[in-house]
């Protein structure tokens, strides 16, 4: 199988983007639960770890999406043939 | 639909459709409470509520129904980013979000945060790791993947099958829901209000299939919003003058924990405790010596019967006396069986908060305390990431979701619309932890010590639909009411916020209408993924690859239908709690799924033999692991086998064990056989291309 080099490095790209971000999703849906105890210090008004669990991490989570959503879709548009669809 | 100017104009066209739908939805809510400020009983509200949002869906099934494969599968491609997020939005929550969720926080605090994060963060694994791709393959269903990326019929059909388990699991939950809600609407039996709810999911699913629902999904995603938030809004402002909930409830939170710790040293609760306490010890003296006991106790109630007939008591006395004797079980084993879990029951309530945990603090036990303390910490930290796992994983996998890839039209606005569905989930999820921070500060400082013959009318009418969800007993006969006292099921704090709150019944008619949207609008999705799999991959591509599009949609409609009954069928036995049913459906679908799918685009090396392999061993440690220590299905499936927890994770969370395994497993049942073939290879490359 051979593939152009464009669409090998877009795919590398893409991986580690989804990689890092995954990363992140890790560290905020497990990382603080784990530590949920040792984490609850005051944070305007909720103990932090439960503020997290409730607010926090649902708006990273919300980020890390439309970041992804954001940058691979610029990646999209620069690419030849990409698919421009939809951009205004 | 690929004309971008086509496009635009659809998307104003909608903007204007649900900008006045809105706005007359607000009218019609607005009439009604004006209706009851002149008078009009609450019985008709209910009842209105029910009939004009079931009309209103049934009316989109109509308007839109068809008869074409692509607009019965996924509504032609076409649908905006925004819209298919509201429609995945309201598809994704369903009546454990609308009506559980809340009740699960109200009663673990911290420990139902589990479900918030797990049922979030899954979307993440959905837009980063499946989504895009999905949309770029553009067939129909799941399987149709599964079968395109390792081809023969065998993954195609494994993914049927899980599709139809984890979807019916799901789909009975919701139908529960329904009947819970209509029954305290109308009035009617629980039974009737399965079958009418039923109704209503028919006519739309039934008609329009995939566009019907999306449409409808939108106009109900606009009903639950609006119906979640009003109530959550009230009482933020009663209690605090504030009315952006989410912003403030850190302050009520303070407050409530200051009166836990009022409530956990009150003489009166701990009078409630104790007297527990001597029940369970009754109840274990018992246990230490059952035909005694038995013998005992049959002494008594024979004795009673006597003196009663001889002092000449009244018959209903003795009928009574007589009802007693009777109570008592027939042999030694029913009566080892009914005490133990009298003993546990009472043992379960003789704890401080009536066996809740202090609401903002995360797990039980104590790290730094004794033993068994430190044991109770662990058991519960672990359970939590591993309930917070398995929904995660379900999340990315289940297929009534991922199905929403193949209904916009391009992968560009599949990302966005990921998003989008996110943003409006959030718009409910971060409210439902403020609600029930609000409901327990109100019960905790309104309805404890309330005198018995002053209670709100709203007990006893919940407690007339079902016992076991609310009931009130004057345990240590002081005439008011503790804590300790009450004990309420997770599935009605939701729907009886408003009245615990003191609000006009026309807000109750409204949570009510809008748990129904939840539930409909789920069980929509999830009846079209069942018979979807049903009639295109079983019957179209495995049995009949030559049948015409319009028999193809004809068979779904069937299949649908006889699908739903089914489910309704096994509803109408109340099999177990909502939230259960739907994390076992998590479980399911994580395990089946998730390996196979994301192996599949990340992995080149991934074959057939390994997808196989991968879902079946997946799926089975899941089954497996429940089927042992879930008691409902060990009753169901008779296994004597005593269960067995690994590492004391409980049975909700059987995936932590099933997607593991199956990624070993197709991992290594594709390093054992030959690697996939040229065309599998340019299918991965195609999927990967910009």
């Amino acid at each position: 199988m051979t593939e152009a080099e464009p669409t090998r490095s877009y795919w590398r790209s893409n991986r580690r983007i989804v990689a890092g971000l995954l990363l992140l999703w890790f560290a905020v849906g497990f990382g603080v639960a784990w530590f949920a105890r040792e984490l609850s210090f005051g944070f305007f008004g909720w103990p932090f770890s439960f503020w997290v669990g409730a607010q926090g991490a649902l708006l990273v989570f919300l980020a890390i999406i439309g970041v992804y959503a954001w940058v691979m879709n610029r990646m999209d548009a620069a690419q030849p043939g990409g698919d421009h669809s939809g951009h205004e | 639909m690929s004309d971008p100017g086509e496009q635009r104009r659809f998307l104003r066209r909608l903007n204007k459709v649900y900008g006045l739908y809105t706005v007359g939805l607000l009218a019609f809510i607005a009439a009604l409470a004006a209706a009851e400020q002149a008078g009009l009983p609450k019985r008709w509200i209910g009842v209105t509520f029910l009939l004009a949002t079931v009309a209103l869906y049934a009316g989109i099934g109509i308007i839109c129904r068809t008869t074409d494969a692509v607009e019965y599968y996924v509504a032609g491609r076409r649908v905006p980013a925004a819209y298919n997020g509201m429609a995945t939005a309201a598809d994704w929550m369903s009546a454990a979000s609308f009506i559980s969720m809340a009740g699960t926080m109200y009663l673990q605090g911290y420990g139902g945060l589990a479900f918030i994060m797990g049922w979030t963060g899954g979307f993440c694994l959905v837009a980063l790791l499946l989504a895009p791709y999905l949309r770029k393959f553009g067939e129909f269903t799941i399987p149709d993947f599964l079968g395109a990326r390792y081809g023969g019929h065998a993954p195609r059909l494994i993914g049927a099958a899980a599709a139809v388990l984890c979807s019916f699991t799901y789909v009975v939950a919701q139908i529960y829901g329904v009947g819970l809600i209509t029954t305290r609407l109308t009035g009617v039996a629980f039974e009737v209000g399965i079958f009418l709810g039923l109704g209503g999911v028919l006519v739309c699913s039934f008609l329009g299939g995939m566009r019907a629902i999306t449409w409808t999904q939108v106009a109900q995603y606009i009903v639950l919003l609006v119906a979640y938030l009003v109530p959550v809004v009230w009482l933020s402002v009663k209690q605090t003058g504030v009315p952006v909930p989410q912003a403030v409830y850190g302050g009520q939170l303070q407050k409530l924990t200051q009166r836990e710790k009022e409530l956990m040293a009150d003489p009166r609760e701990l009078e409630v405790i104790a007297l527990y306490k001597a029940r369970a010890d009754g109840y274990a003296a018992r246990l230490q010596d059952v035909p005694g006991a038995l013998a005992l106790e049959r002494a008594e109630a024979r004795r009673q019967i006597t003196a009663l007939r001889r002092a000449g008591a009244p018959l209903a006395d003795l009928q009574a006396a007589e009802k007693q004797l009777l109570a008592i079980p027939a042999d030694e084993a029913a009566a080892r069986m009914a005490w133990t879990q009298a003993q546990q029951a009472a043992e379960a309530r003789a704890r401080p908060l009536g066996g809740m945990l202090p609401h903002g603090t995360p797990f039980a036990g104590d790290p730094d305390g004794s033993p068994a303390e430190q044991a109770a910490f662990d058991d519960s930290r672990r359970n939590f990431i591993a309930l917070v796992f398995c929904l995660m994983v379900g999340t990315a996998a289940l297929p009534h979701i991922l199905v929403r890839s193949y209904t916009t039209p391009s992968v560009r606005q599949a990302r966005q619309s990921v998003t989008w569905s996110l943003f409006f989930i959030l718009l409910l999820y971060l409210s439902a932890p403020a609600l029930a921070v609000l409901v327990k500060y109100e019960v905790f400082t309104g309805l404890v010590g309330t005198p018995f013959d002053h209670l709100p009318a709203w007990i006893s009418n919940w407690a007339k639909v079902d016992p076991t969800l609310l009931s009130v007993t004057d345990i240590n006969r002081d005439g008011v009411l503790q804590l300790g006292e009450i004990r309420i099921g997770g599935d009605i704090v939701v729907l009886a916020t408003p009245e615990i709150a003191g609000l006009p019944y026309v807000v109750s008619g409204m949570v009510a209408a809008g748990g129904l949207a939840a539930a409909l609008s789920t069980a929509d999705g999830l009846l079209l993924t069942i018979s979807s799999a049903l009639s295109h991959d079983l019957y179209y591509r495995t049995l009949d690859p030559k049948a015409a599009g319009g028999l193809r949609v004809m068979i779904s409609k069937v299949m649908l239908l006889l699908v739903a009954m089914a489910a309704a069928a096994l509803a109408t036995q109340k099999p177990a709690d909502i939230v259960f049913l739907v994390a076992a459906a998590f479980s399911f679908a994580a395990s089946a799924f998730f390996p196979a799918l994301v192996l599949g685009v990340f992995w080149k090396r991934a074959n057939r033999r390994g997808a196989v392999l991968g879902m079946v061993v997946g799926l089975s440690v899941t089954l497996y692991y429940m089927a042992l220590n879930e008691p409902w299905l060990r009753g169901l499936l008779g296994v004597q086998a005593p269960g067995q927890l690994w590492f004391g994770i409980q049975s909700i969370s059987a995936g932590v064990f099933g997607v593991p395994a199956g990624f070993a497993a197709t991992v290594i049942g594709s390093l054992l056989s030959a690697p996939p073939g040229p065309q599998s290879q340019a299918f991965v490359d195609a999927l990967r291309r910009p």
